[in-house]
């Protein structure tokens, strides 16, 4: 067998044990469904009614939502790989005839596979709690081509952070970092409502331009952040997948 | 027994790809601090090889040097021929970790851990399963193949974790403390499947702070402290570097006294004789050989591990 085919058969094998053990983690997985449900019945019944008195906020509120849970799902990558790193089996791996990233690439798409589930999940509760995008369905396939792209560039972040992270419990401080990130971001109020400098932070961070593409596909609201969007993800993806594999590499010497 | 014929002529002459395990001269330190202060190593094909010092003297760091985890600061290594550092693959192709921790994914049952491992060496697709089957069946892992690692025993993690190990069929397994933390019957079922495999060929190397271990289980020994080997040989070559045997004595005073002895019945006729004369007041005396314990601290100046405190082991 050649050496790609090697490599892609060892990443398979390591993508199936990443899935089997998401399958495992049924807690995790129904956390990560059951959160933003709550979130969303939270600002969709109770919040809402203030924020927007003529209704319609459900509309507004369910992108951040779905980026809110696809967020805090791709963050607990950051979980898994820590665990990994702290249990002896990735010192077994590294002493294997593989590609040493094939095990981190599993990790990662075994969370895009995650989030795939758990954002159909949101999207049905969206429906059902009165969400109507006038999406078409080119525009239900960028979406989804950008939650996933969203997903890929914080799963490669959260492999940075879990392997840097020595211990599940402190990678798993990086998952609430996440979680928060959009709640100072477009995704529930208009950032020109807050103080200056969370305004700026807002303006600048990377989940307000990705929410402001997926309001404007699914709703049509104006947008024109998309390419921000694609290049803060992109670029996430890119700097996090380079810097876990230096950090991998350099983790076997540093001890 | 595998050391019988190997004697110190024979190892000299043979030319060195035929080593399981070479390395010369080894060094490894975090800045100022040097962890191996220049280690040689020779193990031949088959051989069970012992690496024993106390906790800090360089054991895992060894390990990870010869299992192409670290690179060393100075020195080189081969495993069958293939440099470490130069042909990590290669090496990686004909050896086996077993490492302090038992290195097994508890999220996955004892079955699919051997599946795992056996895909990731490149069985072919048809002998994966039967070759997992095989393995649990030997490693009498049969009953809990479908459970969950995370349910399992410390014993019975440590014999899938050696199962895991051969999968693949190493040409060189290496154990690092392979019985720490294990009640003494876990350890007991370690050590016989440890000569199983070694005495199907395997070549093994294993560390161990447990000097009853090495005993046990190596037809080499070195004994490693503060990076060095101090010492190297079959257990009896150790112990004979303190004599053949001694006349040991507790007297009522509870103090202890040893008188060495070539161990025949006309010298230690002879030694009682002259306690006897001297009208010492002994409660309890009795002719033996030294302990590796004792080799190890006529070697070292300080002690090792005690020799089977295994309670010791399992609190770590």
């Amino acid at each position: 067998m050649s050496a790609t085919n090697l490599a892609l058969r060892d990443t398979s094998t390591m993508i199936g044990r990443s899935v089997r053990r998401s399958t495992r983690e049924i807690d995790t997985l129904l956390l990560s469904i059951l959160l933003p449900v709550m979130v969303m019945a939270l600002f969709v019944y109770v919040f809402g009614g203030a924020i927007t008195p003529e209704g319609g906020y459900v509309d507004y509120v369910v992108p951040g939502v779905i980026l809110l849970c696809a967020g805090y799902g791709a963050a607990q990558t950051a979980v898994a790989v820590a665990g990994d790193m702290a249990e002896g089996i990735v010192d077994r791996f590294r002493t294997l005839p593989i590609l040493p990233s094939s095990v981190l690439v599993g990790h990662v798409v075994a969370s895009l596979a995650r989030n795939t589930v758990s954002t159909v999940c949101v999207v049905g509760v969206a429906y059902a709690v009165g969400f109507r995008p006038t999406a078409g369905s080119l525009e239900w396939l960028a979406a989804a081509g950008v939650v996933l792209l969203f997903v890929l560039g914080f799963s490669w972040l959260s492999v940075c952070v879990g392997l840097v992270a020595g211990s599940a419990e402190s990678a798993s401080g990086f998952t609430f970092f996440v979680l928060f990130l959009p709640y100072v971001s477009s995704a529930f109020v208009p950032t020109e409502t807050m103080p200056r400098a969370l305004h700026a932070f807002a303006e600048h961070q990377p989940v307000t331009p990705v929410i402001e593409t997926l309001r404007g596909l699914l709703m049509g609201t104006p947008n024109d952040a998309a390419w921000l969007a694609v290049a803060w993800c992109a670029g996430l993806a890119v700097v996090g997948a380079v810097g876990a594999a230096v950090l991998f590499g350099r983790r076997g010497r540093a001890r | 027994m595998y050391g019988v014929h190997r004697n110190n002529v024979g190892r000299a002459m043979s030319p060195r790809p035929e080593a399981a395990i070479h390395a010369t001269d080894l060094r490894m330190s975090y800045g100022t601090t040097r962890v191996l202060e220049g280690i040689d190593l020779d193990v031949r094909p088959g051989e069970v090889f012992a690496m024993l010092g106390p906790n800090g003297a360089g054991k895992t760091t060894t390990i990870s040097i010869l299992t192409t985890l670290l690179r060393p600061t100075h020195g080189s290594a081969t495993i069958a021929g293939f440099d470490v550092a130069r042909e990590p693959r290669r090496v990686r192709e004909v050896i086996s970790l077993t490492g302090q921790f038992a290195a097994v994914d508890s999220k996955l049952t004892g079955r699919e851990n051997l599946l795992l491992m056996a895909r990731l060496h490149h069985l072919p697709r048809r002998s994966v399963r039967g070759r997992a089957d095989e393995l649990l069946e030997r490693f009498d892992l049969v009953a809990a193949a479908d459970r969950l690692v995370g349910t399992y025993s410390g014993g019975m993690r440590r014999r899938l974790d050696l199962a895991i190990s051969l999968v693949a069929r190493p040409q060189v397994l290496f154990l690092d403390e392979p019985t720490t933390g294990l009640d003494p019957r876990s350890r007991q079922t370690v050590w016989d499947l440890v000569r199983e495999v070694a005495d199907d060929g395997t070549t093994t190397f294993l560390t161990t702070q447990y000097l009853e271990e090495a005993d046990r289980l190596a037809d080499r020994i070195a004994v490693i402290d503060e990076g060095r080997v101090v010492a190297e040989g079959t257990a009896s070559q150790l112990k004979s570097g303190l004599g053949e045997a001694f006349v040991e004595l507790v007297l009522a005073d509870a103090t202890q006294t040893r008188i060495p002895t070539d161990g025949s019945i006309e010298h230690v006729g002879e030694v009682l004789a002259n306690i006897r004369r001297q009208g010492l007041d002994v409660q309890r005396w009795q002719v033996r050989e030294p302990t590796l314990d004792e080799v190890f601290l006529a070697l070292t100046g300080h002690r090792a591990a005690p020799t089977t405190d295994v309670i010791a082991g399992a609190r770590r």
